[in-house]
């Protein structure tokens, strides 16, 4: 055991930053494009085919989920890895060049996916809409990354595994199973040598293929909204606030509760469909039970705190990732209320989905990657943090938002439940369609706005960081805990 | 127990893997070859069918139209019978979605006709007051791809035994010498329906041998019943 202390190389884990900051701006950007749509159709018709709706639907969350939450998680990644496992990854010219292979062919496919989605090239399938070859590559780009984290745990000096590295294996192994699973297509041109070569048919037909379809999306939530989230906020959060996390026996429960019980949930999406009964009910349940663990890891990470809440006040760090905990109790309580049976009658197909998805993806997943971004950056450039205020600042606008975006879209989802079923005396439907959507109109101008002033507040994530970097304020030696912060 | 294996990463991971791979066996193969059974009487998509479906795919209507009735008096009272399984025994991919932004879809071709969609694709509120729909307009220019059509026909006749050419059935043929006879096929139920379509250009490409998306579209939209 070496006590000397390692210089941790930075570069892939800066690349990765980098892109994290601008896929959450593209994607966020188009995000809030597409909700203004709703509000306002006419910008539907501004950019010809490539401007509606339905055609940005994809690159909204392809962007947001595998562009900003995985860079994101690689970013931590190549950050937190070398130092819980204690090595250096310039220490062997393999596993760094991996890394960097790893982050370029990333960069590749993202692009490509962006191209190809605007071009209409959509399996259609949520969450997966990447077609055969885009596929491909993503599985060379996770088996790098895999070779990457246990190239780095083979070389490791710290034998014991933090929590961090058990959520990022889960993440990988979570993921290669899911995605290979969902994504078994047979390519037309191969088999027939005539067509578009981009195109392929799934392996699996109508019920069975939503059930595969659910069993992934559900748990790509999971695996890329939770999992590698808790990795981050395992060790940012006793870091920055200098707090030992507070129970070893809680972190466990939550861990294998969280890795048993997440998968069977997948079939909550598919209440009252047309996969059997049992499944349904299966799906129901497990969505229940999965307040334990999700809370496990909430309450522990909270509890970490004790003692300490002066830093709540003092540190825009620590509001940002208090509150993403927060924001993940909310969201893994309302989840399993949705999956109730006769809550999800009323819910299923309504805004109240999308409501529900936002107040995790923004107030957790958003949140936490943003804090994680701001608590390297001082370790990254050795310089203090540009600015406390425009944190506590970007912190209270982007909070706004993302009240704005979830209570809207509770009343637009429920109103929206109730007028499907609502009876005249006579028991026939009272409202056409129609009526079920106009009057969203308030609410859908709503949640566009909260969707505008989260990215207001990514913009000043993004110039912080910037400032960051070209700061004079340069540190000495790096910051122990609490991140220093300029006025 | 914990401690130890959390010393040895091959284990650990080994240990998670098992423990999440352990709910898609029991939920998703069990019913595997039940869920697979065709309804009587349902037949595949014709090739200007599957054009169509990829013209839904490629625009994502999915997004915001479901094609699922589930078994309540209120959703059957405004889209039809419930949806059953053996309906969808044809559908690669599946397209439920997950969202009712517009109304859905599964059954939309025993209401809405040929002409009611030309004009509704063309500018939704004309027909629909209020609509927040997108128009789309780039349909009625841009052509259907109907060799990809094809192909995807033939693959799942090929790879998945979907019925084609048994009787009664829609033709797709065996090899690619047989596009030619699939797209005059095409054609022929291409001009049905463009002739209750009042677009001028779309006749046309029509006549000339080429078949615009909006006419694919429309073939698909009125094959859900």
């Amino acid at each position: 055991m070496q006590n000397a202390a390692l210089e941790y190389d930075y570069s892939v884990a800066k690349w990765f930053t980098y892109l994290a900051i601008i896929f959450g701006i593209v994607g966020m950007v188009v995000g809030t494009y597409i909700a203004f749509e709703l509000a306002f159709p006419e910008l539907n018709n501004l950019f010809g085919q490539y401007g509606t709706f339905s055609r940005l639907r994809p690159i909204h969350t392809n962007v947001v989920a595998f562009g900003f939450t995985l860079s994101g998680t690689f970013a931590t990644f190549y950050y937190v890895a070398q130092r819980v496992l204690k090595v250096s990854i310039a220490e062997s010219k393999t596993v760094h060049g991996i890394a960097k292979l790893h982050f370029w062919l990333y960069l590749v496919l993202a692009a490509w996916m962006v191209v190809s989605e605007l071009m209409g090239y959509t399996t259609s399938k949520e969450y997966a809409e990447m077609e055969w070859p885009l596929d491909v590559l993503t599985v060379v780009v996770w088996v790098l990354w895999g070779i990457a984290m246990f190239g780095l745990i083979g070389m490791r000096r710290e034998k014991t595994l933090y929590i961090s590295m058990w959520y990022y294996i889960a993440t990988f192994l979570g993921v290669a199973m899911l995605y290979l699973f969902n994504n078994m297509e047979v390519p037309t041109y191969f088999v027939t040598g005539m067509g578009d070569w981009m195109h392929s048919v799934s392996m699996y037909a109508g019920t069975n293929d939503a059930l595969v379809q659910w069993w992934y999306g559900h748990n790509a939530v999971a695996f890329v909204f939770t999992v590698p989230i808790i990795a981050i906020i395992y060790y940012y959060l006793p870091k920055e606030s200098g707090q030992p996390v507070f129970s070893y026996k809680l972190s466990l429960l939550s861990f294998w509760g969280l890795m048993f019980v997440y998968l069977w949930a997948g079939s909550h999406h598919l209440i009252y469909s047309t996969v059997p009964d049992w499944m349904q009910t299966m799906g129901s349940i497990f969505s229940i039970v999965l307040i334990l663990p999700s809370w496990g890891s909430a309450i522990n990470m909270l509890l970490t705190m004790k003692g300490e809440w002066n830093q709540l006040k003092e540190s825009p760090l620590i509001k940002f990732m208090v509150l993403a905990s927060t924001f993940y109790m909310l969201s893994t309580l309302e989840g399993p209320i949705q999956s109730i049976k006769s809550v999800n009658a009323l819910a299923h197909f309504t805004d109240w989905i999308p409501g529900h998805v936002h107040d995790g993806t923004l107030g957790w997943v958003a949140f936490m990657i943003i804090a994680a971004t701001l608590h390297m950056a001082p370790r990254f450039y050795k310089r203090e943090i540009y600015s406390k205020k425009l944190m506590e600042m970007q912190f209270w606008i982007q909070t706004t938002g993302i009240v704005l975006y979830f209570s809207s879209m509770w009343i637009a989802g429920i109103t929206q439940g109730m007028m499907w079923r609502a009876v005249d005396q006579y028991g026939n439907l009272a409202y056409s369609f129609i009526d079920t959507v106009t009057v969203l109109h308030p609410y859908y101008t709503i949640r566009a706005t909260g969707g505008l002033l989260f990215v207001i507040g990514l913009f000043m994530w993004a110039y912080n960081f910037v400032k960051t970097m070209q700061s004079d304020r340069v540190l000495e030696k790096e910051p122990a805990f609490a991140s220093p912060m300029g006025a | 127990m914990f401690h130890w294996l959390e010393k040895r990463p091959f284990l650990f991971s080994v240990g998670v893997f098992l423990v999440i791979a352990f709910a898609g066996l029991i939920e998703i193969v069990p019913d595997f070859a039940q869920a697979s059974r065709p309804v009587t009487g349902k037949k595949p998509y014709t090739v200007l069918q599957i054009a169509g479906r990829q013209v839904y795919i490629k625009d994502s209507c999915n997004a915001c139209h479901s094609q699922l009735i589930r078994p309540f008096k209120s959703e059957t009272d405004r889209y039809g019978p419930y949806s059953v399984s053996g309906e969808y025994a044809y559908d690669r991919p599946f397209l439920w979605g997950s969202k009712r932004t517009g109304p859905d879809l599964h059954r939309v071709g025993e209401y809405r006709t040929t002409d009611w969609h030309e004009n509704h694709m063309w500018e939704p509120t004309s027909v629909v007051p209020g609509s927040i729909m997108p128009s789309y307009k780039h349909m009625f220019h841009q052509n259907a791809d109907l060799e990809t059509a094809f192909a995807e026909a033939l693959t799942v006749k090929k790879v998945f035994n979907v019925p084609y050419d048994k009787p009664g059935m829609p033709k797709v043929g065996n090899s690619k010498s047989d596009f030619e006879a699939a797209k005059k096929e095409a054609l022929e139920e291409a001009k049905k329906i463009t002739a209750d379509m009042k677009n001028q250009d779309v006749k046309d490409a029509v006549n000339r041998g080429e078949i615009p998306e909006i006419v694919a579209l429309i073939a698909y939209m009125n094959s859900l019943h």
